[in-house]
Parts: structure tokens; sequence; C-alpha cells
């Protein structure tokens, strides 16, 4: 199918090409072959300057029509989400009436003042007003997007422990990520890659001698309560990760050698998310495209794909080498009464060691 | 100061040179046109690798991990049965945007263009230094070369981003192409940014010293300006680029810990301690945000002159365009933030960068404004340089609108190193400064080659990367706030993006597309220096000075006495003359009054 589709874009494109080739030759009739462009040259450009205003306009609209009604892009799973994607919603409004008009402007003056023999230029060089208008409008608009966004960026930034957040741990290394809670103390034991002792299955380096970390609890999923604040720790054992949660709209380096973090509060469980018509929707797309591929692969003998079922995931969105494109994790959020359950049949770190 | 006077001592007894020998002309040659050449072709050379490589990623990311002729026949162990390695398509794109920021966008453009028009516009015989001047060429020659040889090391070129943050980049046992292969782009960056510094050094020493009788600063063409301004914006931040690439040199071959700590790879425990991986982002982006205005400026200032002259008017607002590069150049050294807002630097230093960001909004915009003003009731020659200029701003304005959104610390968040970035970035400089780089190969090519480029393959070559550029780099935007990440060699091992795949194809096939019709373009561009028609002397009718030295090139410029300079560059359509331009050398009318003096 994609074969077949490639075949007949390139051979329109062949033909697009051979088409222009004719349009110009046709114009060119009768003129020298002096390569400066004349009045023929001037109105043919002038014309596809027009043209192509249109393909920019129509490949918004595409775009938008196509791709634009994203899951992610307005069904934030967290509290501070559904500030972002305002800020968001607002930022492109006002790029897209910028671009709109711009283009506009550009384009049609280039086709309506194109060149012709015997017309003169306007000799026109300054205007301090129309000046003074184009930079005090950016001014002000620019004013508004800057203290709109920053009130925003302060309120997600300043994680207060004051919400007695959950604290949890997200440790990130090639290529996977493990989670360490706090367990009952909801304090997370000291840690550092140089006590890692890969015998004693003490994985993530957490000081076997520290009080608070004997009830640590380290795990390969991130379940979450929802509508409780989330504090999440970062730490990396090798090189520069991303914790990478889109759904959430958080995101945050996992620099070795420091510990960074990143606090939200989720605001619809997984089982939730999944009913919203938005999801429904996605899924199902993704299981029909995931269908036909089964067919292809099915022709080749090979193995059909599972069909999908939604998650929220943590990406890494910072290249970290080979497998980058494969380090995802699981994020659960559930009720506090799941989650507890959950919690409760998880092994304690002091229990988790090989003695 | 002997230069200065050597050069000047010329005035009188012109054309006296040594004889010259094909060394001396065309190889080891001091004369800043041919050196102009030989960055242009060079820099020609790397783009087509650059794109290339782009080529090949864009396939296998529309066809993951599907074999292909092309990847057998260029990777060769690296596609082991025609399917591109994980570790090669890494490789790819830190290679590719490397060639393209630096080789391509930053010498092959302002290389070129500065040593080409620097002296012929202001009214030199040559540059300050046309020793220096050759020497910085071929610096960035032998970088190309050990860049180029970088691709064949065994374990692989650099494989961790054009960005090369450590540890990634620093530890060989963490990615193969963190051995021998990233101590050669280490070498070669910091031979490169040598010579960038030379070039730069001499750029500026011109234009402050050499600026013939009469050229003042507020009658040079913006094109200098431009080339003026981005020297300067060079020789404050590529050094901190050097010192960067030092310390890691140093971390990685000599056990230091500037910017590694604390790290367990492969099953035990390395030395470093106390170094961190923000600080070298730091030094990095103080080069790297400042760089993509040394990769855009120049555009902007071939664009504003070559859409006064097609427009057969005066650049609109030539203060304010000279003012807003001031503005740019001065708050593009302290936007480099933008780049971390999610690093783990300090939140507040998040805050401050958001406003600096959003304030380099504003002399933008003024400039956009200004050029679409240049146009209205022109008398618009659609010359294929014409095309390019108003495509350049067409992309600058859809580029950069969207920097509101990543320049934005909350909003940033979310799309910071997705598709998203990828659309903005290569939207506003990447597409847009090669726009501006082929609107001044057309543009000035006459001046260079002494012929003319075939104006119909000109038509076609820009409108045809014209629709690509938008196919390809439009659709990004909405893959990007989809979330899907940037440098994924894949995206179907997970099920998440699944229904994105189809867009990635769209993109693949509109870059295919852009790349191939290069091929025309190249084509024009060699076969038009054997059998281009003869180019007049000022074919454009342009003001500037360099129209006024004869077609045939001669060490020196200028036959005669160097002209001097009565008017701005921009003296075009003026009423009470009978053509429609008035060269800068030509004296006011009696009665004639100068605009800006």
């Amino acid at each position: 199918m994609t074969a077949f589709l490639t075949i007949i874009i390139v051979l329109f494109v062949a033909i697009a090409i051979w088409q222009m080739v004719k349009i110009f030759d046709l114009a060119q009739v009768g003129v020298s072959d002096d390569q400066v462009a004349n009045d023929k040259d001037n109105k043919i450009n002038a014309y596809l300057m027009l043209g192509f205003l249109i393909f920019i306009y129509v490949l918004t609209i595409l775009c938008f029509v196509l791709w634009g009604d994203l899951p992610l892009m307005s069904n934030a799973a967290s509290e501070h989400g559904s500030e972002v994607d305002n800020l968001m919603m607002i930022s492109m409004i006002v790029i897209f009436v910028v671009q709109t008009i711009t283009q506009f402007l550009l384009h049609f003056f280039a086709y309506k003042y194109r060149g012709e023999k015997g017309k003169k230029a306007l000799y026109y060089a300054d205007n301090n007003t129309l000046e003074a208008i184009w930079t005090i409008i950016p001014v002000i608009v620019l004013s508004g997007l800057i203290i709109y966004g920053l009130f925003t960026w302060t309120s997600i930034m300043n994680v207060s422990e004051d919400d007695d957040p959950l604290i949890v741990e997200l440790y990130a290394q090639q290529f996977n990520w493990k989670v360490r809670y706090g367990g009952n103390d909801n304090t997370l034991g000291k840690a550092n890659v140089r006590l890692i002792d890969i015998d004693k299955a003490n994985i993530l380096g957490v000081d076997e001698a520290d009080p608070n970390a004997q009830d640590d609890i380290i795990v390969t999923e991130l379940h979450l309560p929802v509508g409780k604040p989330v504090l999440i720790k970062m730490r990396s054992q090798d090189v520069l990760h991303s914790a990478y949660m889109p759904h959430f709209r958080a995101q945050m380096n996992c620099v070795p050698g420091m510990i960074t973090q990143f606090g939200f509060t989720p605001v619809i469980t997984t089982a939730d998310m999944r009913l919203t018509p938005e999801i429904i929707e996605k899924v199902d797309n993704i299981n029909n495209i995931r269908e036909e591929k089964s067919i292809e692969l099915a022709a080749k003998g090979e193995a059909a794909l599972d069909p999908y079922e939604f998650d929220f995931l943590v990406l890494c969105n910072k290249i970290c080498g080979k497998s980058h494109y494969n380090m995802q994790m699981k994020i659960i959020v559930e009720t506090q009464e799941e989650y507890d359950a959950w919690i409760a049949e998880q092994k304690e770190f002091k229990d988790s060691l090989i003695k | 100061m002997s230069t200065h006077a050597d050069i000047h001592a010329h005035d009188d007894d012109h054309g006296h040179h040594p004889k010259e020998t094909f060394m001396t002309k065309y190889i080891f040659s001091q004369d800043h046109k041919m050196i102009a050449k030989q960055y242009l072709i060079t820099g020609t050379l790397m783009g087509i690798i650059g794109v290339l490589m782009s080529i090949m990623f864009r396939i296998q990311i529309a066809w993951p991990e599907e074999p292909n002729i092309l990847f057998e026949a260029l990777l060769g162990k690296w596609a082991p049965g025609g399917v591109m390695d994980a570790d090669i398509y890494l490789a790819l794109v830190t290679i590719h945007g490397t060639i393209m920021v630096f080789f391509v966008l930053t010498a092959g453009l302002s290389g070129t263009f500065s040593n080409l028009l620097i002296p012929l516009q202001i009214g030199a015989r040559d540059m300050a230094s046309g020793f220096l001047n050759m020497v910085s060429y071929w610096l960035f020659f032998l970088s190309s070369i050990l860049m180029v040889c970088s691709l064949f090391v065994e374990a692989g070129p650099a494989a961790a981003g054009w960005t090369i943050y450590p540890p990634l980049s620093a530890l060989p046992m963490a990615q193969g192409g963190s051995g021998l292969g990233m101590t050669i782009w280490l070498v070669s960056m910091a031979i490169f940014i040598a010579s960038s510094l030379l070039g730069s050094l001499n750029y500026v020493v011109t234009v402050i010293n050499l600026r013939t009788k009469g050229m003042s600063m507020t009658r040079l063409p913006l094109t200098i300006w431009a080339f003026f301004v981005t020297a300067i914006i060079g020789l404050v931040s590529f050094p901190v680029l050097l010192s960067a690439a030092l310390l890691l040199i140093m971390d990685r071959s000599f056990g230091t810990s500037f910017f590694l700590s604390d790290i367990f790879i492969q099953g035990e425990v390395l030395h470093y301690q106390g170094g961190s991986p923000v600080l070298f982002e730091h030094l990095f982006w103080f080069l790297g945000h400042p760089e993509v205005y040394i990769v855009i400026l120049p555009a902007m200032g071939l664009v504003s002159e070559i859409m006064a002259t097609n427009s057969r008017k005066p650049i609109f607002g030539y203060r304010a365009m000279i003012a807003s590069i001031l503005a740019i150049a001065f708050l593009s050294t302290i936007v480099w933030g933008h780049h971390m807002f999610v690093s783990g630097m300090n939140p507040f230093l998040g805050s401050v960068f958001t406003f600096t960001t959003l304030l380099i909004a504003i002399p933008s915009a003024v400039k956009a404004f200004n050029w679409i003003t240049t146009l209205w009731r022109g008398n618009i020659q659609m010359n294929p340089a014409m095309l390019f200029s108003i495509g350049f701003v067409s992309t600058f304005i859809t580029g950069g609108l969207t920097g509101i959104i990543l320049g934005d610390s909350a909003l940033d968040i979310n799309v910071h190193d997705t598709y998203f970035v990828i659309a903005h970035f290569h939207l506003v400089m990447g597409i847009s400064a090669l726009y501006g780089m082929f609107a001044g190969i057309y543009h000035w090519y006459p001046k260079m080659f002494g012929r003319m480029l075939n104006k119909k393959m000109g038509y076609i070559h820009f409108w045809i990367t014209a629709i690509s550029a938008y196919g390809v780099f439009f659709p990004m935007h909405f893959i990007g706030m989809a979330g899907l990440p940037r440098r994924y060699y894949s995206n179907s091992s997970f099920p998440l993006f699944d229904d994105l795949a189809n867009v990635n194809v769209v993109i693949t096939i509109f870059a295919i597309i852009g790349g191939a019709v290069q091929i025309i373009y190249l084509y024009n561009f060699f076969a038009s220096m054997f059998y281009g028609k003869k180019a007049v002397q000022n074919p454009w009718r342009s003001t500037t000075l360099e129209w006024t030295t004869p077609v045939e090139h001669l060490h020196g410029n200028w036959p005669g006495a160097i002209p001097h300079v009565y008017r701005w560059s921009y003296d075009y359509s003026k009423p009470g003359h009978d053509t429609d331009f008035v060269p800068q050398n030509v004296p006011l009318k009696e009665g004639e009054e100068e605009l800006h003096h």
C-alpha cells in the first residue's frame, strides 16, 4: 500500500515538474535567453506566489483536521495540565492569527506588485508611526504571554512539601526505569550508585544502614493514587535521561550525580481515562491500523500484533544510546484503595536483599 | 597596522601583483573572492553529505527496520541485510546536525558571503589580512576532512546528538560512537572553531578599518551590518564552546571530572566525582544559542539586500533593521537557558530565560514587517534570488512563531525534545538560512563566476523546494504536539504512536522530493560555471559597489582607484533620477538630498 502510494506521488511530482518546465518554456517563446527575470517570469511567479499562499492555508487546515484533534493536546491527566493546555491554546490562537495575516500580506504583495516594464516603485524608506505600531503590538501581546507563562511555570515548579505529597523516586538507567517508594514513612532512604551491590541485589545503591531505607519499596511499574499530589525525585546511574510523561504534561531530565524533581497531581485513573471518548477513538484507530498490519504480517507468515490497550507511559526523552527509542514504563493511576492494596503486596527493601 | 597601510598603498599602483601560479591562484589563494568560492564549494560538498544522511534516517523513520538497498550500499556493515542499525541511526542524526549547522550554514554561508562581499561592498582591495583569511579556510577544510574521516571509524562516528551532552559523549562504554569517533569529532570542532575565530576577527577588523572614503557606518549595505555583527557574536561565543570541548577532552582522556559524577555503568562504578553535566549544557548553549543567530543573521542581511534590489525600492526602515540586528545580537547571548528548562537547573532561572527569550520576538517581528513593507508598491523582479528571499520571510515567520511556545517554559515542558522542536528550528533557522544561502548564490553567482545561473532551473528548484520544505516540517509540529520524542530510531516498538506512522511516511516522501530537486540545483551550479550565459557587469541593476568591479576577477578588485561613496546603498526608484537605481559611487546631484544623513 505504501509502496503504491509512493509510486503515485512520485509520478504526480514528475508530471508537475514536466508541466512547470512546459509553462516556463511557453512563456519564453520569442524572448531572448537572458537570465534576468522578464515581465512574463514576473507574472507567472506572481501567480505561483498566490498559489503558494493557498497551499500554506490548505496545508494548515489539512493538518488541523487530520492531526489537530490530538489526544495529547487537550485532555491532560494532571491538575496543572489543564492550565498548560489553556496557555497552549491561547498561544496557538495568537500564532494562527499572526501567521494567517502575515503570510497573506507577504504573498499577496509579491503577487500584486509584480514587476512590469516601465513601472516605477514608490520611494518609501521610512515611517516612524508604522514602525512604532509593529514594535508596540508585539510588546503588548508578548507581555501578556510572558506574564501568563511565568505564573503557570511558577505554580508548576513550586512544589510545596506541606501538601504531604507521595514521595517517589524514578531511577533511570540504560535502557529501563525503576521506581522506589518511601514505604510507610514516605521517606526515601539515602542512596548513591557507589553503594550498588549486584550480588546482594541492591541494584539502586540504597544505603543498607539507613533506617529510612528499610521499608523502601523498589518496583518496575509506577503506581499512583488518583487525586494525591506526587513528588517524583529523579536519579540516573549512567547517562542523561529524561522522564517524559506527556499525558501529565510533565518532564524532567535525570542527571547522574544530582537529584532532580517534578511534582504533579494525577486527576484521572487509567481505567477512567480508557473510557474517555478521545482515548476510545484513538485506541480504535490504532487497533484498526494494527489489524491491517497484522494481515500483512500474516501473509508473510509472521505473528500478528497484539491489540492495543491505553496506558499512561513515561518515555525517555533525552538521547541515551542504542535503545533510547525503547525505554518506557507503564504508569498506573488508580484509586487510593487499589493503590493501598497493591503497595501492601510489594516487598520491602530489607527483605529484598540477598543475605 | 602595516597591512592596512599596505592595502591603501595599492590605491595607486594597482595591478602590480607578483605573478600568480596555479597554486597561489586556486589553492593557497589569499584573494578573498577565491577564498569565498573555496568556502562555497566545500560547504556544498558537506551539504550533499548532510542532506543524504537526512534522507537515509527519514526512510528509516517512515519504514522502520525495513531493508533498503540504499542502506546496504551506503552503510555497509552498519546495515546488515539492508536494515539500518540503531547505533548508526543516532550517528546519522548527530553528524547531519553537526554538518548542517556548522559546516554548511556557518562556514558555507557566512564564510562564503562575508569573504566575498565585505571587501567588495565596503570598497576595499581585500581583507585586512589575506594570509589569516587563507589560514582560516584551510583550517575549515582540515576540520571538514576530519569530520568526514570520523564516519569511517571502526566503532562508528559520534552518535550522542549534535549537542554531545556528557556522560553519553564521554563514556565509550555508553555508546560505540563515544570512542574514537567522538575524539575526532571534538578535534574537528576545535579546529573549526579556530578557523571561525580567525575569520570573524578578520571580518570585524576589515569592516572597521578598510571602508572606502564616504562609506560611513550608516551607508553600509545591511549585508555588511549582518556579517559584522555575526562576526562579533562568533568572537564572543565560540571560545566558550572551545572551552567546553577542551574540558570534555580532559574528562574523556585525562580522568578529570568537570562534567561527570557518580556513574555506574556496565557493572562498575567509575571514579568521577563532583562534576555536572548541567555545566556542560550551560557552556554548550552559551555558544549553541548565539550559533543559530550566527546562522540566520547573514541570511537576513543577504535577504534584505536582495529584496530591496528586486523590489526596486529602498529597504524599509533601514535604521530599524540595524537596530533590530543589534538587539537580536545582544539578546542572543542571554537566552541560552531556554534549551535547559527541564535540565534540572533552578526553576527561577527558567523564568528569567523565558522573559529574555520572548523579548527576542520583538526585533524579529520588526524585521519581518519591514521586509513585507519593502514589497509594498514595489516593482518586484521575480528572479530566483528574489523567490528564495520571499520564501525566507515565509519560513522565518512560520518557524519563528512557534518559538513563542518553545520559549515559554511552562509550554516547553510538554514539547521539549519532541518533533515540535525539530519543526521549529528547521523552519526558522535551517530552511530559512538555506533559503538565504540559495538567494545569495543566485544573486552573486555572476559576481563569483562571471556567468549567469539558468533561471528556469532556478524557478523549478525554488518552487519544489518550497513545497517540500513545508510538506516536511509543517506536519512535524503536529506529531510533536502528540508527544512523539525526537531521536527515536523506531516509533513502532510500543503502540502509543502507531497512529502517527502515516504522517511520518508523508514527511519522508516530501523529504525525498525536496532532496531530489537539489540535483537540478547542483547541475545548474556546476554546469553554469562553464556553460552559463556570460554575465554583464551589473545584471540586477544594483546600487552597491561590488557591481562596479569588472566581471573578470583581479586581485585588488578595482583596476583603477577605489570608488568613493556618496550615498546609502538603497537609492532605488529615487525621484529625480532617470534610472530606477543610483549606485553608491554616483555623487549627489545639485540640490539632491540624501536620506539619513
